[in-house]
């Protein structure tokens, strides 16, 4: 009896260390900060990194009203149709990101730092979370 | 020294399980095995608080999943920890109780682009909305509102400024309309912990659950 307890006891060990080992082999969900988003409406295409844009770094400096309601920036993931030439034209992140408010877009690998084939999507949506995500293309 | 043995076979099928099952996700894109398709769902499930539970919280760029790490320019972008020094805690999302720090004046964000001495419009004004259901009823505080954001950003478009006109329930919210335009995405989430932001407001003593029609209506009652 007492020899059959003293193996129960290295199986237990055995399971242990199994599961240890599982949890390496189980691939690693996103978990990126709340708020962040990816925009990949036209980057894949271009053979550029998706940019990623952190709200949280955003919101340290600026209340919401600067972007969402002076600079047009609508309240939904790729909704906005951002563009280089856009930007370079001073609009939507271009306001900013133009040397004299925020760094310039020369620095290209700060924003387009997403891995690529990310699709457009809020990363850590309550909608994300309870539908599976779809990726909508714009249509033109 | 049977069991011993067991252990390690088991073991063995265990981890072969986990290789083949991830092998096989692999090929079921492939255009011969057309047949069999698995809906992507990943993710679904994570809204149950007893199945996920986010173990790595503000994880620096490099370790976050979206950004890749092949990229020079993920090294250089802040971390998150380092940016929330000192400022107020919560539960969830950011895991920063952004109108507290505001309020503590530990965050002092722009209202205009350019002009930093510029000071937002702030409305101290709270709207009570009755719920049907038997959950506390909803206190809408303008102040903490406007001290982020401008009037036109949510009327009209979002809400009819209108005692009355707007149909809110959770369902919508949870899919990303109304409240749920910002909140679930980049203002405080919609989990179990953070219900009683907004079901503020104890039903009064006397309240009682209205009728349904089917009750009211029924002959034999």
């Amino acid at each position: 009896m007492s020899c059959s307890t003293k193996h129960s006891k290295w199986r237990y060990v055995m399971l242990g260390v199994v599961a240890w080992l599982a949890a390496f082999l189980v691939p690693q969900a996103a978990h990126a900060e709340y708020g962040d988003v990816v925009i990949n409406n036209y980057a894949d295409a271009a053979g550029i990194r998706p940019a990623v844009f952190p709200h949280w770094f955003h919101r340290i400096r600026f209340r919401c009203k600067v972007c969402h309601a002076d600079l047009g920036f609508q309240f939904k993931a790729g909704g906005n149709k951002i563009t280089m030439a856009k930007i370079i034209d001073g609009q939507f992140c271009g306001a900013c990101h133009n040397g004299e408010v925020a760094w310039s877009i020369e620095n290209c690998s700060m924003c387009h730092s997403g891995v690529p084939g990310t699709p457009t999507h809020f990363h850590g949506s309550t909608v994300q979370r309870l539908i599976a995500p779809a990726y909508k293309s714009l249509g033109n | 020294m049977k069991v011993f043995a067991k252990g390690i076979i088991l073991s063995s099928v265990l981890v072969l399980g986990a290789v083949s099952s991830v092998q096989a996700e692999e090929s079921v894109s492939t255009p011969s095995q057309e047949l069999l398709v698995v809906a992507q769902v990943g993710g679904a499930n994570g809204f149950n608080r007893n199945l996920k539970k986010e173990t790595n919280k503000n994880a620096p760029p490099s370790e976050d999943g979206i950004h890749d790490t092949e990229n020079e320019g993920t090294y250089v972008l802040q971390p998150p920890k380092e940016a929330y020094q000192g400022l107020p805690p919560s539960d969830f999302g950011n895991y920063v109780d952004w109108v507290k720090a505001i309020d503590e004046k530990k965050l002092q964000p722009r209202w205009d682009r350019i002009d930093s001495s510029e000071e937002p419009f702030v409305m101290d004004l709270d709207v009570v909305r009755e719920v049907k259901a038997s959950v506390a009823d909803v206190v809408f505080p303008h102040r903490q509102h406007t001290e982020w954001l401008a009037c036109s950003n949510c009327h009209p478009a979002i809400f009819i400024p209108q005692k009355g006109a707007n149909q809110i329930n959770m369902s919508g919210i949870l899919l990303g309309q109304q409240c749920g335009v910002c909140h679930g995405k980049v203002s405080f989430p919609i989990t179990t912990k953070s219900c009683k932001k907004c079901h503020s407001q104890p039903k009064p003593e006397d309240w009682e659950p209205p009728l349904s029609d089917a009750t009211l209506k029924n002959p034999w009652r």
